[in-house]
């Protein structure tokens, strides 16, 4: 009897609590029928690489967050589905393969970079499902493969940005010195294939392990064949390693550095030995420094605005690559009814898209869309980033 | 010229630091036969906390240095306590797999407390280089060479005029014989340790004024370390300090007149020739003549 009375008094309050429960959420019966859109998200989240895979995970959140509080794409809302790829190529594998498979998601945004994009690259092929790469690596996007696009700046851009600049001070002679890893011999790749396009003689190129701690050596070597400048691919430390020895040796030419460094770690890293060094750099680092009628300054003061109140961190320059990537996405999706060949089709035909990297012009044969507008080159002034002309 | 005498200040430094680190390895191994295969990370440890010390915390230099080494040498005196001492086969290999489990702990506790990024510090003088002859040479070369010479001056003393270290040489020739007279081996053994890590925490000290610490850099400077150390003879005091100024020379002219991209593997290279050609080592004339 008591026992009944107990399991009535259960019920009651379970059958209130469910009540409670379905008028509290009104959304679950209005959205019932219009399922959201599942987008798949995979970055190095954690990793070596995390500096690029946690505020990519963060931006793409923020930028959802953003096109459902706007409604979401035709009235559907975008749900995240986001896996760590520890920036290993077989994590990231099996992660994709999840997404396809089981998540069944309608696209793929990530990963964070070059060695996992390029891995799961025949799986997108296969599945057909539209995918942007947040990574730099030209070989993402050259040959144009049709259903993977990218968004972040390439090599490519930031090498004709350094020469471009070179070329106007009249310099005809560089040396080059890169980092032995995937980054610097792409960068290498680059600065050696492009030289001659702009008139220039890459007269010595030299290379440093990434965790080498001392470049003496190198720039000797370098400076005894007499270039006019000297160009640095790679990221932190070494390069700034690069610059504290270049000043120790006295080298008075111009110092290059690649966007591979452009955050004010680096300024910190080399301290005294950073000052008028030039980079290219993506607008965001000097986003309050840029003209008032360029395009993308009122995104960029947006966005870093809402990541650092959402995050309370400062804003790095990477998680822009994801940020794009969502937007631009959301905006192929609209009409389609989720159809992927429809998405695909729409992102390729995309045009002057602004965005957090640059102005955004997909076309059949460039899925990357940038130019190099994308990149500014600033020169490090009194331990500032001062924009250059 | 003047390039010749750059790449020799340039191996001069780097060779400072490999001889310190190869010093560690070598004592470590006299008077246990142990290889650390972890004495990079301490290294690290020495490094970053050298970093924190004297440029986050605003200690001075001196007490800044000497602090670090206490702490990086206290750390391995608890890694021999806790993790070498309990085994209860102590043979090489398992003890051996222990240092490459220690390396991997180590890392990763660098990682936790000092993040991801890498760390800066001023110079120990604020001189501009030194201009030899058209070569440049670091003010703070010359601390890493002085200090480097002061250790093995200090140790040579050590290990020749005091009873310890007589003592510890003794426990280094046999172990069994050392405690049949009465010396009291574990306490050397755990000796060894502490001096071993302290000595990895000053080559850790010195280098980061001129390099970037970070939680990774132990593996390559304990490679290169060991390079050294078997380069010029494992065991040997001076042996220890040929091997670290020899490989860090040949780097340098190596980047010089052959190719950057092979400085790595002129350590490596060297390191398969002598152990192809004299395993004992340059100066290391087989077991009998160590000591």
């Amino acid at each position: 009897m008591l026992l009944s009375k107990k399991c009535r008094f259960a019920a009651m309050a379970a059958a209130v609590l469910l009540a409670g429960a379905l008028i509290f959420t009104p959304g679950v019966f209005a959205e019932s029928h219009q399922k959201a859109y599942k987008i798949g998200g995979i970055f190095s989240v954690t990793g070596p690489a995390s500096f690029l895979g946690d505020p990519e995970k963060k931006s793409m959140e923020l930028a959802i967050e953003e096109i459902n509080a706007a409604g979401g794409v035709d009235g559907r809302m975008l749900e995240p589905v986001i896996y760590d790829t520890e920036g290993d190529p077989s994590k990231t594998v099996m992660a994709v393969g999840k997404l396809i498979n089981k998540d069944r998601v309608t696209a793929i945004i990530g990963p964070s970079r070059t060695p996992t994009t390029l891995a799961v690259t025949p799986m997108v092929k296969r599945a057909e499902i539209p995918f942007i790469s947040c990574a730099a690596g030209n070989k993402i996007v050259e040959p144009v493969k049709p259903w993977v696009f990218k968004t972040a700046q390439s090599d490519t851009q930031a090498v004709a940005s350094i020469y471009e600049h070179i070329q106007q001070r009249d310099i005809q002679k560089v040396g080059i010195i890169t980092v032995a890893n995937s980054f610097g011999e792409s960068g290498k790749e680059q600065l050696l294939a492009q030289a001659g396009d702009f008139g220039i003689t890459v007269v010595s190129s030299q290379s440093f392990g990434a965790s080498d701690t001392d470049m003496t050596a190198q720039l000797t070597k370098i400076r005894q064949e007499k270039p006019g400048a000297i160009i640095c691919w790679g990221t932190n430390p070494g390069p700034a390693v690069v610059a504290k020895n270049a000043k120790q040796l006295g080298i008075e030419i111009p110092l290059y550095q690649s966007h591979g460094v452009a955050s004010p770690k680096f300024i910190e890293l080399a301290g005294d030995a950073a000052e008028g060094i030039f980079l290219p750099t993506g607008k965001i680092l000097v986003a309050d420094l840029l003209a008032d009628n360029d395009p993308q300054k009122q995104v960029l003061a947006d966005y870093i605005n809402a990541y650092e109140s959402k995050y309370n961190e400062t804003v790095s320059g990477f998680g822009g690559y994801a940020y794009d990537a969502v937007h631009l996405l959301a905006r192929a999706m609209e009409g389609t009814n989720g159809d992927k060949a429809e998405i695909r089709k729409n992102l390729e035909t995309l045009k002057n898209y602004v965005g957090i990297s640059g102005v955004f012009n997909f076309s059949k044969t460039d899925h990357n869309g940038l130019d190099p507008s994308a990149f500014v080159m600033v020169k490090i002034k009194d331990g500032k980033w001062q924009l250059l002309e | 010229m003047q390039e010749i005498l750059q790449y020799l200040f340039s191996g001069l430094t780097n060779g400072a630091i490999y001889a310190v680190i190869a010093l560690g390895f070598s004592m470590l191994y006299s008077s246990t036969e142990l290889i650390n295969f972890a004495h990079g990370e301490f290294v690290m440890l020495g490094s970053l906390c050298m970093v924190t010390l004297a440029a986050n915390l605003g200690f001075p230099l001196i007490p800044a240095f000497f602090l670090s080494i206490c702490a990086v040498a206290a750390a391995g005196l608890l890694f021999e306590r806790l993790a070498i001492r309990p085994v209860r086969h102590p043979e090489p290999i398992v003890l051996i797999i222990i240092t490459v489990g220690a390396s991997i702990f180590l890392r990763g506790v660098g990682m936790l407390i000092w993040g991801k990024n890498a760390h800066s510090m001023p110079p120990f003088s604020q001189h501009p280089p030194l201009d030899v002859a058209g070569a440049r040479l670091l003010v703070q070369s010359i601390w890493i060479l002085v200090i480097v010479a002061a250790l093995t001056a200090a140790l040579q003393m050590f290990y020749r005029r005091t009873l310890t270290g007589k003592a510890m040489t003794a426990c280094a020739v046999s172990k069994k014989a050392a405690w049949i007279v009465g010396i009291p081996t574990k306490w050397m053994v755990l000796l060894a340790f502490g001096l071993s890590t302290g000595m990895g925490a000053v080559a850790g000290a010195i280098i980061a004024p001129i390099t970037m610490s970070s939680y990774d850099m132990g593996t390559m400077l304990g490679l290169k370390g060991f390079c050294a150390a078997m380069l010029g003879g494992l065991g040997s005091l001076w042996g220890a300090i040929l091997g670290g100024f020899l490989l860090g020379i040949l780097e340098a002219l190596g980047v010089g007149f052959i190719s950057s991209g092979l400085k790595d593997a002129t350590a490596f290279v060297l390191l398969l020739l002598v152990l192809y050609v004299r395993p004992q080592g340059i100066i290391g004339a087989g077991e009998v003549k160590r000591f």
